[in-house]
């Protein structure tokens, strides 16, 4: 959980550590604490919690390192997911491995991501949203038809009974008992979801201070003077897209285990903007900012269907269905963020200072620079 | 050879529907170099009020003849305001920020008018009234409605006035010139800021007029007809070249009848394995190609590589 806490605590080693053993602590007894406190459905809220940071921080290296707007990342989500229940459920008979499948799942994102970006990323960006946008619809439509003439996907119906993550034998679903203490599915899946996405925590942190995480920065900062510096900016835009595709259909297969069941409802455009609005809100480039932005999106939707019994006792009925509002907000939101806070909740320093520069000399500065560099 | 005709015609129909939403996207990208996500919103608002206005006055006994035009201005009205209130909250604050920023607000501006737009009007569809009693006409063995022919008059008609509008005034030149620098239109006089304004002002009347066609072509209007709608327009607009207004126009029509002529065709070319139901995804396939193979469109400049 590098960069979770400030630098200066890391410079005494004790307080360091002292701090990793209380927060290991911590999100080892959270799903207890929670189930305590709030009951079992807030364990699969957690689950559903910690799926999403993966799929934020995915996101992330697209939009936050990159600079590029990815408006299809559900498409990729969706091809993981998939791949895991076409190979793994009753759909063709076929039962094969989890952990086999993840990982091609994953490829197979990938490569359909090289298959959009490469045409695309040669062009000015805007390029890339709208082609996403509608590879993501696209997606949605071979989901919703390719269930005839030969049956694929099921068509809107979706497929059902997709085997679990199986850990040595054990099906994650079912409960077991681990030195006298009842772990139930949810449980379970909190775990595995945890130590995944500290892998994925701690390959993003890696790719952004790497040679090539510091080219993306330098792409999203400036294209041609990231070019001029030698850096094959088609190639490391590329790159980037691919990776974010990739974390996409991990998290695709992920979520379809342990569901067990797909359909194409959930894999709108809704789903791509909620996501989006995660890395948007907690803090484009920033990664415990996507962490956060993507813990408070999914716990406070949760929270919204207190809003019904609200209206009910404050003008009498329900005037606007809470679920109704839920998207209303994200969009309200993604506008309100970046008009007033374009560098999230919580922002890296660079970030921030590239985002809101502080002063307006640097601004007309930089834009005559940028006039010269088009000439 | 009266099924290819039959497709024909109604490509065209379609594609002069596709080509008056185009013109929107192209004309905002032509001037802020944006594309305007919430366009293809703004056209499902014309589409809703003008159907819900039209409703409401037939129902209290108002003549057709005077119905569809204050519908029509309803919806002009709405979406106008609608366009101007977009571009002063969510565009003109971030003109100079980065570009990920206004992108950013365009898809978060679609988000919320979808939802208000489903909130307002709940989630069922509206269904078009019948004002005009649908007659059918037999051109060479195809068939063409009375709906059609107005839908393909309506839509040239307004064409026609935007080439006008652009070629011919004073504002048109205005445009052309912040289009092509902005600095420099400042510096001659333009009121850029005016300018830009008008511009949405002006597409936002467009995708009012495409709003109340399209109802009346499909029969219906839905919260969730805009975006889809968007991206088959703004493929055109690519198509054709983007920023540019006869290229949108040849992006509208040819795409309309690559649709239409796909849709019909595409049970025999793939041995009956896709069926007319892809239709949506031609759009794609094609904003694809062309971004593979010609960025600039049919009628564009080299405009869509500058970095």
């Amino acid at each position: 959980m590098i960069g979770l806490l400030p630098d200066r605590l890391y410079r005494d080693r004790r307080i360091a550590w002292a701090a990793f053993g209380v927060l290991a602590v911590l999100l080892i007894a959270l799903p207890f604490l929670v189930e305590a406190g709030l009951g079992r459905t807030w364990v699969r809220i957690l689950d559903f919690a910690m799926l999403y940071v993966m799929l934020a921080l995915g996101l992330n290296i697209v939009v936050g390192f990159a600079g590029l707007l990815d408006l299809g990342y559900v498409a990729f989500y969706a091809v993981g997911a998939y791949f895991y229940a076409i190979l793994a459920s009753p759909q063709f008979g076929l039962h094969l491995p989890f952990w086999a499948l993840l990982p091609m799942g994953a490829g197979i994102a990938c490569l359909f991501g090289v298959l959009l970006g490469a045409p695309t990323l040669r062009l000015r960006g805007d390029y890339l949203a709208i082609v996403t946008l509608g590879f993501g619809e696209i997606i949605r439509i071979f989901l919703n038809n390719l269930n005839a003439p030969v049956n694929v996907t099921n068509g809107p119906q979706g497929i059902n009974m997709i085997d679990p993550v199986r850990i040595g034998g054990h099906a994650l679903t079912r409960p077991i008992e681990i030195l006298g203490v009842q772990i139930s599915g949810p449980h379970a899946h909190y775990y595995l979801f945890l130590g995944l996405t500290l892998l994925v925590i701690f390959a993003a942190i890696r790719l952004q201070h790497s040679r090539i995480g510091r080219a993306w920065a330098a792409i999203r900062e400036d294209e041609v003077a990231a070019e001029a510096m030698g850096i094959h900016t088609r190639n490391v835009k590329l790159l980037a897209f691919a990776m974010g595709a990739t974390f996409g259909g991990l998290g695709g297969g992920l979520f379809a285990a342990f569901q067990g069941f797909v359909s194409p409802e959930s894999f709108t455009l809704m789903e791509s903007i909620m996501i989006l609005c995660m890395v948007v809100l907690g803090g484009m480039g920033h990664i415990p900012g996507v962490i956060l932005g993507a813990v408070l999106l999914t716990m406070l939707p949760e929270a919204l269907r207190y809003v019904g019994p609200l209206q009910q006792e404050l003008i009498g009925r329900v005037a606007v269905d809470p679920s109704d509002l839920r998207m209303l907000l994200f969009g309200v939101a993604l506008v309100l963020v970046m008009l007033f806070r374009p560098q999230g909740l919580w922002p890296s320093s660079m970030r921030a200072r590239e985002l809101r520069p502080d002063n307006p000399d640097q601004v007309r500065q930089e834009q005559e620079s940028l006039y010269d560099a088009e000439r | 050879m009266d099924v290819l005709l039959q497709q024909l015609i109604n490509g065209l129909i379609l594609g002069s529907l596709y080509a008056l939403v185009a013109l929107g996207y192209t004309m905002v990208y032509g001037i802020l170099e944006l594309i305007n996500f919430a366009h293809g919103e703004i056209v499902m608002v014309g589409a809703m009020v003008s159907v819900s206005v039209l409703a409401a006055l037939t129902a209290a006994g108002v003549p057709v003849a005077l119905a569809l035009p204050l519908a029509l201005a309803a919806a002009v009205v709405v979406c106008v305001v609608t366009g101007v209130l977009v571009e002063r909250i969510a565009y003109r604050p971030l003109r100079n920020a980065p570009r990920l920023a206004p992108l950013i607000t365009a898809i978060g501006v679609s988000i919320v008018l979808q939802n208000l737009a489903m909130i307002f009007w709940g989630r069922q569809y509206l269904s078009f009234p019948p004002v005009i009693e649908v007659r059918v006409y037999d051109v060479l063995g195809a068939t063409v409605s009375n709906i059609q022919i107005l839908i393909l008059v309506v839509a040239a008609l307004t064409m026609g006035g935007l080439l006008l509008l652009v070629n011919r005034t004073r504002l048109g030149r205005a445009m052309r010139a912040t289009a092509q620098n902005r600095e420099v239109a400042g510096l001659m006089g333009v009121d850029v800021n005016r300018v830009i304004a008008a511009t949405f002002i002006v597409g936002s009347a467009l995708a009012a007029v495409a709003g109340l066609l399209i109802a009346s072509y499909y029969g219906i209007a839905h919260y969730n007809m805009g975006f889809i709608l968007g991206l088959k327009a703004f493929s055109a607009a690519v198509l054709g070249g983007i920023g540019n207004i006869p290229g949108a126009l040849l992006g509208g029509l040819l795409l309309g009848v690559i649709e239409s002529l796909g849709a019909g065709y595409i049970g025999d070319l793939t041995g009956g394995f896709l069926g007319s139901h892809y239709q949506d995804i031609f759009a794609f396939l094609i904003l694809i190609l062309v971004l593979t193979f010609r960025p600039s469109g049919l009628l564009g400049e080299r405009v869509a590589d500058r970095a």
